[in-house]
């Protein structure tokens, strides 16, 4: 398989940004991928209705773990709208594109963190 | 670099590359033209035929030259079937068969012939009891092959043939794998077809060879001239031929001498990886496995991760996880010996070779426990056991 990826990705595969879990988190989004079986989750903590710290965890691949490593950045300092607006076009085209056949991985960053906000405002009803 | 991906590809022997050379070089002659210049070409392949047979225990008349395993697997099993058209029949095959096998297998179903897979246990081993149930007076072909390139595990195959021979049924096996690191004797073993590859045994790419005992029956998948006694068509891969021909010469008489030094350094691998890293399966068969595989899912991690970590560290492997494989599938090897689609995902294989060396396996083992405690401190599941 042709498996080039950016020096961007390698480098946040290398170096992941917010990778870890938050021990007393807002809401958190577990989510799976269908196509290749591989899990992510994110954590948020929010603030006045803005995320003030997400991190992630995965098993899954190195264009999951860049994809949702730089999700994670992006969505800091976002208010939930602003968060909710983001896609996985946004963090693919951060990265400088990915494998057509890697393309699936970044939804998971996508869906992550949208599940994470629902739970978050499941919770914050209660 | 360290590369541990032997079973992948070799690197060409020095050897090889200067047996080779003058084929590349100034011996272009077509081996089927008549003049004195051309016969240097042909007496070259005769020789390589010869040195095949030698191999193989064969008959020079039963050593088909052909661009590969995958030729070879697909003329066996396709010419095998072909060849008794129009009446159909049934073939045998296994579940852990590598693609070469299984999809030509897969192919004639497409053209009425039945075609059933056979379980493995746990250790990849083919199950005979059920090879009994399934062999049936329309059975045509049985093929299972020598060894598995993923896990390494040695299949039973003087045992299938001794429940083919009697029935009139041919026994193809796919020895890509084996050749070149185990002993292997046609007459001893009595299959009717063989199939190995050059390049997974320090030979050059695009060529392999196909054993075809005497008076077996099958079409050629390649029409054309006479060439191979009108069993596989097209002007031959002189140097290739050559090369090939020099490897399974080189093979035969140091295979010895390279199973013990291979083994120790596998070994070490194996116990190196065991001991420093809790939570490691072991696949293939403990003992029935080649010396060279060492097959290994990394609990809670996943198989494209480590290997993108081994190699900015300049470390070559492979692995059956779902992320690396193209098809987003995990190992149908992995799945069919049972092992759970998250377990395969962080499958590693390292396959070991004639230029290896011990501090090449030190330095592995130095660098790839920490690449472990990195991606499992990502991992959901992990949790910091
Ligand atoms: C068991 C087995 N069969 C067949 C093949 C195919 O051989 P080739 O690459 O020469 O077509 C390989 C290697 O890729 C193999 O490992
Ligand atoms: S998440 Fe499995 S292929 Fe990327």
């Amino acid at each position: 398989m042709d498996l080039e990826y950016t020096n961007k990705v390698l480098e946040y595969f290398k170096n992941p940004r917010n990778m870890g879990k938050i021990d007393d988190a807002d809401g958190i989004g577990k989510v799976g991928n269908p196509v290749c079986g591989d899990v992510m989750w994110i954590y948020i903590k929010v603030k006045n209705n803005k995320i003030i710290d997400c991190k992630f965890q995965t098993f899954g691949c190195v264009a999951a773990v860049a994809t949702s490593s730089i999700m994670t950045e992006i969505v800091k300092g976002k208010t939930i709208d602003g968060a909710l607006n983001i896609s996985n076009k946004n963090v693919v085209k951060e990265l400088g594109g990915l494998p057509d056949i890697k393309m699936h991985c970044s939804l998971l960053a996508e869906e992550g963190i949208k599940k994470a906000i629902e739970d978050y405002r499941s919770k914050s009803k209660t | 670099m360290i590369y541990l991906d032997y079973n992948a590809t070799t690197p060409l022997d020095k050897e090889v590359l200067e047996a080779m050379l003058p084929y590349l070089e100034d011996v272009y002659g077509n081996p089927s033209s008549t003049y004195a210049f051309a016969r240097k070409s042909r007496k070259a392949i005769d020789e390589a035929r010869q040195k095949a047979a030698s191999f193989l225990g064969a008959e020079p008349d039963e050593i088909i030259f052909t661009s590969g395993g995958t030729e070879s697997d697909n003329t066996a099993i396709k010419g095998v079937s072909f060849a008794r058209l129009p009446k159909k029949g049934s073939i045998i095959t296994s579940s852990i068969e590598h693609h070469a096998v299984l999809n030509s297998v897969k192919s004639l179903e497409k053209f009425g012939f039945e075609c059933k897979y056979l379980n493995v246990d746990e250790f990849g081993l083919i199950d005979l009891g059920r090879l009994k149930d399934y062999l049936g007076p329309d059975t045509i072909l049985v093929s299972v092959m020598y060894a598995n390139n993923e896990v390494g595990t040695i299949e039973p195959v003087k045992d299938i043939v001794r429940l083919c021979r009697d029935k009139g049924i041919y026994v193809h096996t796919d020895a890509a794998q084996a050749a070149g690191k185990i002993k292997i004797d046609v007459k001893e073993l009595d299959v009717d077809f063989l199939s190995l590859s050059a390049h997974k045994l320090y030979g050059p790419k695009g060529v392999g060879v196909l054993y075809a005992k005497r008076g077996v029956k099958f079409e050629p998948l390649l029409h054309g001239g006479r060439h191979e006694k009108n069993r596989r068509a097209s002007t031959e891969n002189v140097a290739g031929i050559v090369g090939l021909g020099k490897a399974l010469e080189i093979a035969r008489s140091r295979m010895d001498d390279e199973e013990r030094n291979i083994r120790i350094l596998r070994d070490k691998l194996q116990n190196g990886i065991l001991e420093r890293i809790p939570e490691v399966k072991l696949n293939g068969h403990p003992d029935k496995r080649l010396y060279n595989t060492l097959n290994v899912c990394i609990k809670y991690i996943e198989g494209e991760g480590m290997l993108t970590h081994l190699d900015f560290e300049g470390v070559c492997a492979s692995s059956g996880s779902a992320c690396t494989s193209g098809s987003l599938e995990p190992s149908h090897v992995l799945l069919a010996m049972g092992i759970p689609h998250e377990l395969a995902h962080g499958s590693l294989r390292f396959s070991l070779g004639k230029y290896n060396t011990e501090s090449e396996i030190d330095r592995v083992l130095e660098i790839f426990p920490p690449i472990v405690e990195k991606l499992r401190s990502m991992s959901p599941f992990w949790n910091g056991k």
